[in-house]
């Protein structure tokens, strides 16, 4: 059964169509990313997927139920409240420029969903909180402020935050276009360090290295098509003109 | 008329003043919050009431809606107006004003709130009114604090128009003691306290707008 299933999605925005007739399949503990030149279409199909945008036609389907489909005659369908809900836990989103809430503290960033949302035990979550802080190498930074905080380090709060809700897939904006360079390697390495965790991952990314070696399946789009995809290999050894032209660009 | 007996007069003319000022925060902020969510409410109808009653409230003296306010009930229904109405209408008429200026100071507050807070809140499972009360309304408060501090400023010098109604509050009983006596000093004491109230408050207010920059957004 697929964790992730998106079918036949086609998305505009007023006259511009955006999404062009993708289908994807994320199958549990599998990384997926999607490559592209800026303007195709990558965040929009994760906002989909994270059901931020609505869909024009397709149908999404996780864990085998579906969970918003499109009637072909304008109309948009969603499941029942608690389906709905339940559907919406599976996954998390990590934002390019992480959406922290600034006005908590780290430690509360995390554990607020769980306790006000899920209903779970406070003193179980503050225990995992700090656990996840000590996975990010964030454990003295608990009480400190997200304006406190190096984009680094905010990005691994994002990750901790979204972690806590315990989602089966993660969804990754672009995590480390908003970083200085010398700061992407760490959220990196908190991200490959999921990945051994056989947590579902989705990733929008530009870092063409992290991406090859930590995918299980790569998507590459371009101008709201998927133009190749495939195992990480035989996408960045493929000869398909566009995909070349990309990595060359991007090279230079 | 001693000069006790005229403190005390003007004492007491303080303290309605104060009443009026407190009163009409009390009412007037919640108020206004309430107005400002309607104005801003999907239904097209509640938003062009809340739109117009904003604009009678701002497009028209204040002191002329004291006494629609204060009036209203006898011309419209032949109302007797009863002894305690005067106070009455004086707080319904300042907070139904300053709640519509409160609303558009929230509604802009809301309104700068970053679309990403409400997606990142949507995505950890925050409900609609979770969203509001726990992520997007605290910061609010934050940012739209100053706004408030010049209308609870104005609203101090504002509690005088209450002499239309002859309500005895500071500059009402100070202008009668001034005529009675011919003298100046009621004026310079209103005055004294309008401006040693005025610090009061603006000191507080700026004691609050401190321990709101734990963070800074
Ligand atoms: N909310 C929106 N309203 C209108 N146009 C949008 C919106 N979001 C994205 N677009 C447009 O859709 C296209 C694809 O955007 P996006 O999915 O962000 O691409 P990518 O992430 O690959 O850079 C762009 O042309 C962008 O301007
Ligand atoms: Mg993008």
């Amino acid at each position: 059964m697929a964790l992730l299933e998106m079918k036949n999605i086609r998305k505009s925005f007023g006259d511009l169509e955006v999404i062009r007739d993708i289908s994807l399949r994320v199958d549990e503990g599998e990384v997926l990313s999607i490559i592209g030149p800026s303007g195709s279409g990558k965040s929009t199909m994760l906002r989909c997927a994270a059901m931020l945008e609505t869909i024009d036609s397709g149908e999404i389907w996780y864990m085998g139920e579906r969970a918003a489909w499109a009637d072909g005659h304008g109309g948009l369908h969603y499941p029942k409240k608690a389906e709905l809900k339940k559907v919406r836990s599976y996954f998390g989103l990590v934002f390019q420029n992480f959406n922290l809430f600034p006005h908590f503290s780290v430690i509360k960033n995390i554990t607020d969903a769980p306790i006000h949302n899920q209903k779970r035990d406070r003193d179980e979550v503050y225990a995992e909180a700090k656990e996840l802080l000590a996975k990010m190498g964030l454990s003295d930074k608990a009480d400190a402020y997200p304006c406190q905080l190096s984009g680094g380090q905010c990005q691994r709060v994002a990750i901790a935050r979204a972690l806590a809700l315990n989602p089966k897939i993660l969804y990754f904006d672009e995590p480390t276009s908003a970083l200085d360079p010398e700061l992407t390697g760490e959220v990196l390495k908190v991200i490959k360090s999921l990945a051994d965790l056989h947590i579902a991952m989705v990733i929008v990314t530009h870092e063409m290295n992290f991406a090859r070696e930590i995918s299980d399946h790569v998507m590459f789009m371009d101008k709201g098509i998927v133009e190749v995809e495939g195992s990480a290999e035989s996408v960045f050894n493929t000869d398909n003109a566009r995909m070349r032209a990309f990595l060359g660009k991007l090279r230079h | 008329m001693s000069f006790q007996v005229m403190m005390m007069q003007l004492g007491q003319g303080m303290l309605k003043s104060m009443g009026i000022f407190f009163l009409t925060l009390l009412f007037s902020l919640p108020l206004g919050l309430l107005v400002a969510l309607c104005r801003m409410s999907k239904s097209g109808i509640l938003r062009t009431i809340m739109r117009v009653y904003i604009s009678i409230m701002r497009g028209t003296p204040l002191m002329l809606q004291l006494l629609a306010v204060y009036f209203g009930p006898y011309y419209l229904f032949g109302a007797k107006l009863g002894k305690n109405w005067r106070f009455s209408a004086i707080i319904i008429a300042f907070a139904v004003n300053y709640a519509a200026y409160f609303a558009e100071i929230y509604r802009s507050g809301i309104g700068s709130m970053p679309a990403g807070q409400y997606e990142a809140a949507r995505l950890l499972g925050y409900s609609k009114s979770g969203t509001f009360l726990r992520i997007i309304f605290p910061q609010v408060i934050k940012r739209i604090l100053p706004a408030i501090t010049n209308e609870v400023i104005t609203l101090i010098k504002d509690t005088s128009l209450s002499f239309s109604l002859a309500y005895a509050e500071m500059f009402t009983i100070a202008k009668q003691i001034a005529a009675k006596e011919t003298s100046f000093m009621p004026f310079l004491a209103a005055a004294l306290f309008y401006y040693v109230f005025n610090a009061l408050v603006a000191f507080a207010m700026e004691r609050i707008e401190k321990a709101m920059n734990y963070y800074s957004a």
